[in-house]
């Protein structure tokens, strides 16, 4: 029987001391580009406008009929046209998951004005994180396999179903490499693949195209979600995704994520980064009925004695806001325990683009690192009235102009995966 | 089933199933170019023979089709050789 732990891993050098890097040795990994697409629109400036709007990308899913399943809900990428970002050439070989983390990262590279082609092949890596990988390609082809038989499956279901397969693709369209990777562990992976990012940037390379995306939306993909008893049936797109509301009934999915360029401080020149990633620790959740606490609480503690900060110095947690109740509550436990009852704003802006999976963590981050830029706290929409139980300081009703130095973003992924990153501008 | 492939036929296919830029076409002298040379891989050419099988009835063993189809003209020739054979 494996050794029963719950351990929360901080990261394995610089513990506490990310800040000197001179003093202490390590490089400081900062993100110096974001690109998005999301429900919330495609790019940077379109999604920060809905953030600020509470413009939300929910509606009834467009890509298939949903008539005939219980969850007929969505956040979808309004107007992604793969054309306008992936050559004719390379089109039919990918799955709109790999489209869309393209745009995402085209985006990113020119935000960060990074050129790869400019750099060394082998100091710039890509880790990216997928939990569905290329589920509607792979649906395609299994239709394929089961009408017409298996001489008829395409040859690029071989590469395009597979949860590398961005980065895999986004490597070669750069010219990237370095240690490349992808993280499979649902909602945490996002942050994970930032905190990975940071471990190769403290090794030595250069630059990695971290983040993530999900693109999940046809029947294979949401019938597979289905399966996991957390997802929302309530149809109705303002009340259906209202994390840690009294009336909180699970979550929706989305599509969609963000890719985060993050890179060797020491090597930026004039360029000026979003912010640090300043702590980062990531556990594990006990099996269910063991009687102990959830990862949470200890990895936030992890990730904040990474960072060596203490609680009182965080401006703004950006929570994992999994919409059912008991999750809502637990979170809520977690929080109070590390940050006092309402001793830390709290804001959930996913309640625009319903849970992105991979792409929830990731576009978190950016959001997170967009607050700071512009000392904006982002609400949360479609919440209303706090359950009782989640005795948090949820920014309701409209953004709050607020200074912000430190963000803690926060991700819980189906099986017990659980990460949290601590963000830091100068 | 076409008794006959053009290279229009062979252009279709590729934009469709295998990947080609929209502004470039398979006449001219990159009709004789190498497949690998306009940075197709191995698996790009199984897709393609995969497809020409379908939409022509001919057969092509994997180690054919990378034999074989190496340009879009000996592409096009292989298929309508396989096709005149089978004619007679």
């Amino acid at each position: 029987m494996p050794p029963e732990t719950d351990d929360v891993r901080p990261a394995e050098t610089g513990k506490g001391q990310s800040v000197t890097m001179n003093a202490s040795g390590v490089r400081n990994a900062v993100i110096t580009g974001i690109g998005v697409v999301a429900p919330t629109g495609i790019g940077t400036d379109a999604h920060w406008q809905a953030v600020l709007r509470g413009k939300s990308g929910i509606g009834r899913i467009t890509r298939f009929d949903p008539a005939s399943y219980p969850v007929r809900l969505a956040g979808q990428v309004p107007g992604f046209v793969a054309r306008d970002h992936v050559s004719g050439r390379l089109l039919p070989q990918m799955d709109v998951w790999t489209h869309m983390s393209i745009a995402a990262a085209d985006a990113a590279l020119a935000d960060a004005d990074v050129n790869p082609a400019a750099r060394p092949e082998y100091d710039m890596a890509v880790v990216t994180a997928s939990s569905s990988g290329g589920t509607e390609f792979g649906q395609q082809e299994m239709v394929r396999l089961y009408q017409e038989g298996p001489s008829r499956v395409g040859a690029y279901q071989s590469i395009a179903w597979f949860y590398a397969a961005t980065t895999g693709q986004l490597a070669i369209r750069y010219g990237m490499r370095g240690p490349c990777g992808v993280v499979c562990n649902e909602q945490a992976g996002g942050l994970d693949s930032l905190g990975h990012a940071r471990r190769l940037i403290r090794s030595g390379t250069g630059l990695v195209v971290a983040g993530g995306l999900d693109a999940s939306l046809c029947p294979y993909g949401l019938t597979a979600q289905l399966t996991n008893g957390r997802i929302s049936t309530v149809d109705d797109p303002d009340g259906a995704y209202v994390p840690f509301d009294a009336s909180a009934s699970g979550y929706l999915p989305g599509e969609g994520g963000a890719i985060l360029i993050v890179e060797d401080e020491e090597a930026l020149g004039d360029r000026i980064p979003y912010g640090r990633i300043a702590g980062y620790a990531s556990g594990i959740d006990p099996a269910p009925g063991r009687g102990r606490p959830r990862a949470l609480g200890r990895v936030i503690r992890g990730a904040l004695a990474d960072a060596g900060i203490a609680p009182r110095d965080v401006d703004v947690v950006f929570a994992d806001a999994m919409g059912t109740p008991e999750d809502d509550r637990d979170e809520a436990a977690a929080l109070a325990e590390v940050f006092g009852a309402r001793g830390v704003p709290v804001t959930a802006p996913k309640t625009l683009t319903g849970r992105l999976y991979a792409g929830g963590g990731a576009l978190d981050v950016a959001t997170a690192l967009l607050a700071m830029r512009h000392n904006v706290l982002p609400h949360t929409t479609a919440t209303t009235q706090l359950a009782p139980g989640c005795e948090i300081d949820l920014v309701l009703g409209d953004p709050r102009q607020r200074r912000l130095h430190t963000a803690v973003v926060v991700v819980r992924g189906h099986g017990g995966f659980t990460a949290a990153v601590v963000l830091q501008r100068d | 089933m076409p008794k006959h492939i053009t290279i229009d036929d062979l252009t279709e296919i590729m934009r469709s199933s295998i990947g080609l830029d929209d502004d470039v076409e398979l006449t001219g002298d990159r009709s004789e170019m190498d497949f690998a040379d306009m940075g197709y891989d191995s698996l790009a050419l199984i897709e393609l023979a995969s497809q020409l099988q379908h939409r022509f009835g001919v057969k092509i063993s994997d180690d054919e089709a990378l034999e074989r189809l190496r340009s879009p003209h000996t592409a096009v020739s292989y298929v309508n050789e396989q096709l005149a054979g089978q004619a007679v």
